[in-house]
């Protein structure tokens, strides 16, 4: 470590941040942040949700304003008051949250950040013929709505470079590529810091900071924990930093007998209309869940995977009733409280505003979901609720789930992301549904949490339950599916058993290849 | 032939305060802001137009102050939603209130006075030529303006870089903010603007269309204008052919009344609304297009975390 760190004496920063403080409300997002970036390298920041990773970049790029601290540049102090400052000085950043306009052309809305009154066909021209010089090809005149995340991700990078900047940030690039797509960004990232161009790079996979990266810096709880070499580390070792203890590896016995055990979920020819112009259609999707093993379904986000969680959960009614089956009887003309009588139990993504009352009562939130499916326990006569019992059925799933808290009942949107994710999660395996479907179970997740609610969907399913899981994160998918499709432009592909996926398998089938005929997939790459 | 021209003529007299006051609010719409103040904006304007024209004996000075007035009367509705972050729905709802009620209190003084009207334009050879004359060089100063206005907005919105940064400002606030363009001051200029045009389309009304003042003269042409925008899904021309097919209907049914047609008037009344809703409708049916045309921030408040 000590090597690494006078290696890089050799090196002028390029930025040095001091004492970056700053404080929202109550809450110290970023406490005292040192921080300093090398001319031509690539340097990590490391770090699990809510460590401050996001705040820290917001101030270096003059989104927000540091309580106290100071930003050097080139050696010279600097106030960056705006994103405009940052971008003179030569910042350029890559959000994780895209800040494209979906009703505007690629072109518009790269001549939007440029600033420089040139004409839109001039821009148009120059953006071409960067991205293809880099290999990340894109047509200036498409709409950005039409476009799918990765192609989007293209626009934003491409926009950056037309800046010319000697510093780019990259917040969480690749979780929204497939893997070849993510190999391409990191050739362009290496060719850029062959150009001597300095890159921050944010992310929390571990093995593609321990490819590309030169220098880490790690945070916890909004405090620098440790300065490293990522190659000269192991990925346990790396997120024992981020973490702070060791994180609880997921247990998966193996599935046995699945083959002959019943099917609980059924899903036959669905298909569905875009309801939206910038929607995907669902096109004649098959899929069995059985009795005892967990089924993942990967791809890149905005491939229909929202729409098919839609109507499979009912909150999207079918015309064809026997397009979803549950059990083993037809339910696609029941609603979502059908459903869930027939057995089956739902997460949606969003857990604020759709799979939680903001401020609801955990307890209220209980009630809201469960007074049909367990009207008996929670509704006495005369409809009265019987709010004892509701109490203490939520008491029950916040043991059960380590859901930690500040108060006995709180508020829905007072919990943390990972905990309210936790209670949401627990709230439906409570009942013991037969069949379970999960939307992003673990997304802007910390990893201890993480962990348990994959455990938890494991032993459900180990149990004797069918478990879908939707996700964006491969790895999550690997570690608890026992056969992971794919979803590519509304179609989904057959089932691989989990001893024959690999990464590039999945991979190129994200990007839209056949299965079979893996090379016809490389043109979206 | 002379009344078929007489009758054009009245509908484009009807046509232009809506299509002033809704190319205004088109413009605060594509910002993402949701102005319901147009019809208090507008009844400002008329008074203050009034007023002016009335102490000093000039239309023209009296045009100026309804411009001014709708301008300044917007500036209170920006205060409170842009720098405050207040709710657009229910602060554009108060400005039509306080609107409605200042102007009649304002205008007490002013009830029977004759007023000045702004005198048609008078091309000496080319106004007199027959049908076309009095149509084309005939007319009065604020519709040349009213027409010339779509032109240059949509010329502006669709041409210019600044259009384009204020259209995604419409689309996407936290975007434009990250990009380090200045959200707000931008809003502030496009509501002011929206509030100029209010007052213009005001003034008109007591300047040139009725010269007098009368309590509640706008007689809810601001929300038929806002109305207009949202049926025209924010695209200008949309909006000029909506606020001719709303006029032409509005005097269609006049005659049809005046001339004791057997139909209950209170359905002719209504045919105006319709019609324009119909056409309007009609022509948005390309799902694809009003989703690219429709300003996605449009009614959220904006705070920007420093």
């Amino acid at each position: 470590m000590g090597g690494t760190v006078s290696a890089n004496h050799d090196r002028a920063n390029l930025l040095e941040g001091r004492g970056l403080t700053k404080i929202f409300g109550t809450l110290t997002a970023c406490d005292h942040i040192d921080l300093n970036i090398a001319k031509g390298e690539i340097h990590a920041l490391l770090g699990e949700n809510g460590a401050g990773k996001s705040t820290l970049v917001k101030m270096l790029f003059g989104s927000l304003e540091p309580n106290s601290g100071e930003i050097f540049w080139d050696g010279k102090p600097v106030k960056i008051t705006s994103p405009g400052v940052a971008k003179k000085l030569g910042i350029g950043m890559v959000f994780q949250h895209f800040s494209l306009f979906e009703a505007l052309t690629a072109a518009e809305n790269i001549a939007l950040s440029l600033n420089d009154g040139s004409p839109i066909s001039t821009i148009a021209a120059k953006a071409r013929a960067l991205s293809f010089s880099y290999g990340l090809p894109l047509d200036p005149d498409s709409l950005v709505g039409d476009l799918s995340v990765g192609e989007r991700q293209r626009i934003e990078i491409i926009r950056c470079l037309l800046q010319t900047p000697q510093l780019i940030i990259l917040d969480e690039p690749t979780s929204v590529l497939t893997p070849q797509e993510a190999d391409k960004l990191f050739e362009t990232l290496e060719r850029l810091r062959s150009e001597g161009k300095s890159i921050l790079y944010i992310s929390h996979r571990l093995e593609e900071v321990k490819r590309i990266c030169d220098r880490a810096t790690v945070l916890r709880h909004g405090k620098v924990v440790g300065h490293c070499n990522p190659r000269e580390e192991t990925a346990a070792s790396l997120a024992r930093m981020m973490v702070g203890s060791e994180v609880k590896a997921v247990v998966r016995a193996p599935a046995e007998g699945i083959e002959t055990a019943s099917a609980l979920l059924e899903i036959r020819g669905l298909s569905r209309k875009p309801a939206t112009p910038f929607a995907i259609p669902l096109k004649n999707i098959n899929l069995t869940v059985r009795a005892g093993e967990v089924i993942g379904i990967a791809g890149v986000a905005g491939n229909g995977q929202g729409e098919l969680f839609e109507s499979v959960s009912g909150e999207v009614l079918q015309q064809d009733a026997g397009s979803v089956r549950i059990r083993g009887k037809d339910a696609g003309a029941f609603s979502i409280t059908g459903r869930r009588l027939m057995g089956a139990a739902f997460v949606p993504e969003e857990r604020l505003g759709h799979g939680a009352a903001p401020r609801m009562k955990l307890s209220e939130n209980l009630l809201l979901s469960r007074h049909a499916t367990d009207g008996k326990a929670f509704v006495g006569s005369g409809g009265m609720v019987k709010n004892g019992s509701v109490y203490s059925a939520a008491q029950r799933i916040i043991t059960a789930m380590d859901v930690r808290k500040s108060a006995p009942d709180p508020e829905a949107a007072a919990l943390s992301g990972g905990n309210l994710q936790k209670f949401i999660v627990g709230r439906e395996l409570d009942r013991k549904p037969s069949v379970m479907i999960v939307n992003q179970p673990t997304w802007g997740v910390d990893a201890g949490a993480a962990a348990h609610i994959r455990q938890a969907l494991i032993e459900l399913a180990r149990s004797g339950s069918a478990v879908l899981v939707i996700s964006q994160d491969l790895d999550e998918l690997f570690e608890l599916s026992d056969a992971i499709a794919v979803m590519h432009n509304g179609e989904l592909s057959k089932p691989l058993p989990i001893a024959e996926a690999t990464f590039e398998k999945i991979g190129l089938l994200m990007g839209g290849a056949e299965p079979g005929h893996a090379e016809h997939g490389m043109e979206v790459a | 032939m002379d009344i078929t021209v007489n009758i054009l003529l009245t509908i484009a007299t009807a046509a232009t305060p809506l299509l002033i006051a809704a190319i205004g609010e088109l413009v605060v719409e594509r910002s993402g802001v949701l102005n319901l103040g147009v019809e208090g904006m507008m009844i400002m304007g008329a008074v203050g137009g009034f007023g002016a024209g009335y102490l000093t004996g000039s239309p023209w000075i009296g045009l100026l102050a309804a411009i001014i007035v709708g301008a300044l009367f917007s500036l209170l509705f920006a205060v409170m939603t842009l720098s405050l972050a207040t709710n657009q729905v229910a602060t554009g709802l108060s400005l039509t209130l306080l609107g409605l009620g200042l102007s009649g209190m304002i205008g007490t003084s002013f009830v029977g006075q004759p007023g000045v009207r702004l005198p048609n334009l008078d091309i000496p050879g080319l106004s007199s030529i027959p049908v076309v004359g009095k149509l084309i060089f005939g007319q009065d100063p604020v519709f040349y303006i009213s027409i010339a206005l779509t032109a240059a907005v949509m010329w502006f919105l669709f041409k210019t870089r600044t259009g384009l940064t204020l259209r995604s400002i419409g689309d996407s606030h936290t975007s434009a903010h990250a990009l380090g363009i200045k959200v707000i001051r931008y809003r502030y200029l496009a509501v002011m603007f929206g509030g100029a045009c209010a007052g213009l389309a005001g003034g008109h009304l007591s300047l040139v269309y009725t010269p007098q003042w009368v309590e509640n003269m706008s007689a809810g042409r601001g929300w038929i204008a806002l109305a207009l925008v949202v049926f025209a899904s924010w695209r200008p021309w949309r909006v000029l052919a909506g606020a001719y097919i709303f006029g032409a209907v509005w005097i269609g049914q006049l005659h049809a009344q005046a001339f004791g047609i057997p139909v209950p008037s209170q359905f002719l009344s209504s045919l105006p609304y319709l019609a324009t809703i119909v056409v309007l409708v009609l022509i948005s049916r390309n799902k694809r297009l009003t989703m690219m045309n429709t300003p996605a921030s449009l009614g959220q408040p904006f705070v920007p975390d420093r």
